[in-house]
């Protein structure tokens, strides 16, 4: 694999990283699957890039976060408040999300960003000259991953961290300890999809442009990096289990840029990801079965044998 | 502590499913008032205390607790007073936390982003090595690992770690083996001597019902038909309750789990 191909891998593991993370706090930490990913990471990509066209790269980020709660508090509110099963709520804000990405977009699926400042670009400027030149990407990126890191452990061990952990374990026992499980469950998807936004926003940048489509089928790679990451680091603190999730979102985009070096074309990605998540998904289950299979296999097989005599 | 006045609960209204689960019941409980309940399957005993908790609205009459009214309170803010065990112990507890993760939720206090203190730790230390199941040394272990007994004593220790008002308890040691069970059982009675704690027991060993408490309530049909306490209580044997059940509601007691021994 060549170095350009690594830096590759590297920054989008990194980028991508912190969509898997949002999804560690949705999926794994409250046990809601947060279908409306999809749509949010484009927002954060479509919020960040129109902000930083507009000349203000810095702001971008927090604003692209914002944009992401608001997403996150919708989906939050419509299955908590409004009885709709958490699977549909996503599906429902992410069809929204839609319309609302190409509104902020001014009518347009596309956003250029070749001449235009962006958190890379300056930090690009900082580092002329020093060993590090080349890889203003890595930095930002890799700086807001340890942050995003660092601070989601803290959090997930308050209070209220913990709340949300035990809402996705045992609302029974979160509403006996006085604590409002619609609470935990609306800031939760709140932080995760800020996350999210905030994933999208780098994404768009380091590619300077974003569209539309820019965000499809990111839930199930997020998802597969998921499973990779846990499976790897699924034991142990939550601090472990977080980095876990980082190294899935690497080990993902490696696996991935082995293929393409395979001459697999680079369409299927998203073939590729679905697959391991329903393989990741289903072994379990098919683990759990087996037994039952081999008795059933062993039996027809006496059976024949008692037969051919 | 505990004012019921006339609730009725019907399930399913006009369709054929329909299920008067609770029909008319009042209830008044004294401070410090240890009532045991005994009943029928589908007297509406589980229905009562779920009732109580605000786990749905009944169709009318109301709930004070210690001169709260709770009828319109949801269930999560009547908690704060009420602590409940269920007969699964693996309903009051979350098995992918550690011991002591679970006990600083159940103990409630600090912010929203406090975290866990070193004198949290100490204290819970304490409380749990009074349980004397050697759940002291395994705080940082996932409440998952822990037994059906060891969960419960568990549950029991984070209802009662802030003293509720009122404490009700699902036939707690019902799924739990006889040893085990007898421990819960003893744990449950010194913590709510302790605190004095107003508390409701659902159970199905009849001379369990006269022994703990003061007070015994036998349920059918959604209606509490027997209330008995003080002298009458401290005479009274298994046989006297079921012919007093018989005679308050017109048949033969019919619980396939109740013990008579």
């Amino acid at each position: 694999m060549s170095f350009v191909e690594l830096q590759t891998v590297i920054e989008l593991g990194l980028i991508c990283s912190l969509t898997v993370l949002a999804l560690f706090l949705s999926y794994s930490m409250l046990g809601v699957c947060d279908l409306s990913t999809d749509g949010c990471f484009t927002l954060g990509a479509t919020v960040g890039a129109v902000i930083a066209v507009a000349g203000h790269p810095v702001l971008s980020i927090p604003a692209a976060m914002l944009a992401g709660v608001c997403s996150g508090f919708v989906t939050a509110v419509l299955q908590t408040k409004m009885g709709i099963n958490s699977l549909l709520a996503g599906i429902i804000v992410n069809t929204g999300l839609y319309s609302v990405n190409i509104a902020i977009m001014s009518g347009s699926a596309r956003v250029n960003l070749n001449k235009t400042g962006t958190v890379f670009t300056m930090v690009k400027g900082l580092l002329a000259g020093t060993p590090l030149e080349g890889w203003h990407v890595t930095v930002v990126a890799g700086v807001a991953v340890v942050l995003t890191v660092a601070l989601l452990t803290l959090f997930l061990n308050t209070r209220l961290g913990l709340a949300i952990r035990a809402t996705g374990n045992n609302p029974d026992m979160v509403r006996s300890s006085s604590i409002n499980p619609t609470f935990t469950t609306i800031v939760g998807l709140c932080v995760a999809n800020a996350l999210t936004g905030l994933s999208g926003c780098l994404m768009a940048q380091s590619q300077q442009s974003t569209e539309i489509n820019i965000g499809s089928g990111m839930v199930t790679i997020a998802l597969a990096s998921l499973l990779i990451g846990g499976t790897l680091l699924g034991r142990g603190g939550i601090f472990l289990r977080a980095v876990g999730m980082v190294l899935g979102a690497f080990l993902f985009r490696l696996v991935y840029a082995v293929a393409l070096r395979l001459d697999m074309p680079a369409f299927m990605l998203k073939l590729v990801s679905s697959v391991i998540v329903a393989l990741a998904l289903a072994l379990p289950y098919l683990k759990s079965q087996w037994p039952v299979i081999s008795r059933r296999l062993s039996y027809k097989k006496a059976l024949a044998v008692k037969e051919g005599k | 502590m505990l004012d019921i006045s006339h609730i009725s609960k019907t399930f399913n209204p006009g369709t054929v499913n329909e299920k008067k689960a609770i029909t008319d019941l009042s209830l008044h409980l004294a401070p410090g008032d240890f009532a045991t309940i005994i009943g029928s399957n589908g007297a509406g005993k589980s229905t009562l205390f779920n009732a109580i908790c605000g786990d749905f609205l009944t169709d009318s009459g109301s709930i004070v607790v210690n001169s709260q009214d709770v009828t319109f309170m949801p269930s999560y803010k009547r908690s704060k007073h009420i602590g409940r065990l269920f007969q699964d112990p693996m309903r009051g507890s979350a098995p992918g936390m550690t011991i002591e993760e679970n006990l600083v939720l159940a103990a409630g206090h600090g912010g929203w982003f406090s975290h866990m203190s070193a004198k949290d730790k100490m204290a819970f230390r304490d409380q749990l090595a009074q349980l004397d199941m050697g759940l002291e040394d395994r705080m940082k272990q996932p409440v998952g690992l822990l037994s059906g007994g060891q969960r419960q004593a568990l549950t029991l220790l984070m209802a009662t770690m802030n003293p509720p008002w009122l404490l009700l308890l699902d036939e707690h040691t019902a799924a739990l083996d006889p040893a085990t069970a007898e421990k819960v059982l003893d744990i449950t009675k010194s913590v709510v001597a302790e605190h004095s704690i107003t508390t409701l027991m659902v159970t199905h060993n009849m001379s369990q019902a006269l022994e703990l408490g003061n007070r015994t309530l036998m349920m059918d049909n959604g209606n509490i038909v027997l209330d008995v306490s003080g002298e009458e209580r401290a005479h009274m044997t298994v046989n006297d309750l079921l012919e007093r059940f018989k005679q308050g509601s017109g048949k033969a007691l019919d619980n396939d789990r109740m013990l008579l021994s």
